[in-house]
């Protein structure tokens, strides 16, 4: 047994490893699944702004499949799909993934999950990411979700992004304070 | 759903309290950044225990040479940094991407955020990434890097650091973090690095001198194992 190495800030100039990395693009015109935009913003504890944060995103292909071994479904995950997702917040804290709506993958208990996106948020002043998911409004299977059951009811609401028009969802991540996102110890 | 039943894969160890803190107020910047509300703790399922790769293919052939990109070769001492990324039961985690980035060697990075009045290396970007091999293995080639004061309280400067992201076999091992230099006098003075708590926890941060990795003639070597959270030793049932 050796202990695990411990999580440092990103930093403020993390942009250089980002700017050398290949392609950020999730989708190509031959991915299944219904075209989705998530745009949010990054907010802290004053509610301004945080516009120098990593926020990174994993989820599964339209039919809910993962493109990674230990998923017994992967064999038949999309190859055209990139479930990968990753962004470095604007000037006005804004992030923008342009994706696929995943579809519901296996819960912890033999069930479903409703489809959702798990995210990580790292930033300068972070010293380790803070995890949080992203569910969809109009999904009823988010009613059954066993994730979302564990997150106080009048906290949920900070997991769902909105339908905000024809294939766009508005997701925003508030640090702290009033509003403050559910986070997870997963 | 049309696909197998699934069998609970082991779960990932969870880290223990302190390795990973949350805030500390001596980083002035963790203040507003953090959550006030607890955790909430959920299982770890199929969302986690997968998680991204990236493009092998995308990564060039001297994409671990940061001393290589461009025209000429950049100022500085140069240096090897090697070594291996494993789990926490000392098994090897192979093909995973390694990435560096990092400021020059008087403490500048090449971002349009640095104000640090120091200059800029026309031959040096100061990221680099790597594909490690069967063995858990990376290696670059880099310029040590130089301190540089920060805007944390008066007279802050930070140690020389690497910064090192790490991918990881799932979405629960993903690491971003930062490598140290034996014996810098900066350490006791740094509330980033001091936001670990523990000694012998920190000191996993801080890379050893090797002369094994150490070229004649060219480079100083230094070996900096990474260690990732590892899988529990038996399946959980579901």
């Amino acid at each position: 047994m050796s202990g695990i190495t411990p999580s440092q800030t990103v930093g403020p100039y993390f942009g250089i490893m980002v700017r050398g990395r290949a392609s950020c693009r999730q989708v190509s015109d031959a991915t299944a699944g219904t075209r989705i935009t998530i745009e949010g913003q990054l907010f802290d504890g004053q509610g301004r702004v945080i516009p120098d944060a990593l926020v990174e995103t994993w989820q599964a292909d339209s039919s809910g499949r993962y493109a990674h071994p230990e998923d017994p479904g992967a064999g038949s995950a999309d190859p055209t799909f990139n479930g990968y997702g990753w962004a470095h917040t604007r000037e006005d804290g804004g992030f923008r993934f342009k994706t696929i709506k995943p579809g519901p993958v296996p819960g912890p208990d033999g069930g479903a999950q409703a489809p959702h996106v798990v995210v990580s948020v790292m930033a300068r002043g972070i010293l380790t990411r803070f995890v949080t998911r992203l569910y969809f409004e109009d999904e009823a299977a988010n009613a059954q979700d066993p994730i979302l059951a564990r997150v106080p009811a009048d906290r949920r609401h900070t997991l769902i992004a909105r339908h905000a028009g024809e294939g766009r969802y508005q997701f925003n991540v508030v640090m702290q304070g009033a509003g403050e996102t559910v986070f997870f110890d997963v | 759903m049309d696909r197998p039943l699934v069998t609970a894969p082991p779960r990932y160890q969870r880290a223990p309290q302190g390795v990973h803190p949350a805030e500390d107020p001596a980083y002035r910047s963790t203040v507003l950044r953090h959550p006030l509300q607890p955790l909430v703790e959920i299982p770890q399922t199929l969302s986690e225990i997968t998680g991204p790769s990236y493009p092998y293919d995308a990564v060039g052939p001297i994409a671990d040479d940061l001393t290589r990109q461009h025209a000429g070769a950049p100022l500085g001492e140069r240096i090897v940094v090697e070594g291996r990324v494993l789990d926490e039961h000392g098994r090897p985690v192979p093909r995973t991407l390694v990435e560096i980035w990092q400021a020059n060697a008087c403490g500048r990075y090449a971002h349009e955020g640095d104000a640090h009045d120091a200059p800029l290396d026309p031959n040096f970007t100061g990221s680099g990434r790597a594909i490690t091999d069967e063995d858990g293995r990376y290696r670059f080639v880099t310029i040590k890097p130089g301190h540089y004061p920060w805007g944390n309280h008066y007279n802050a400067w930070r140690p020389a650091h690497i910064h090192f992201s790490v991918l990881g076999p799932g979405f629960l091992t993903r690491l971003v973090t930062q490598m140290y230099f034996p014996g810098d006098p900066l350490f006791p003075l740094d509330p980033i690095f001091n936001s670990v708590r523990d000694p012998a926890v920190r000191d996993r941060m801080v890379s050893s001198f090797d002369i094994g990795l150490t070229v004649p003639d060219w480079a100083l070597g230094f070996r900096w194992d990474i260690v990732l959270r590892g899988r529990e030793a038996t399946p959980m049932l579901p």
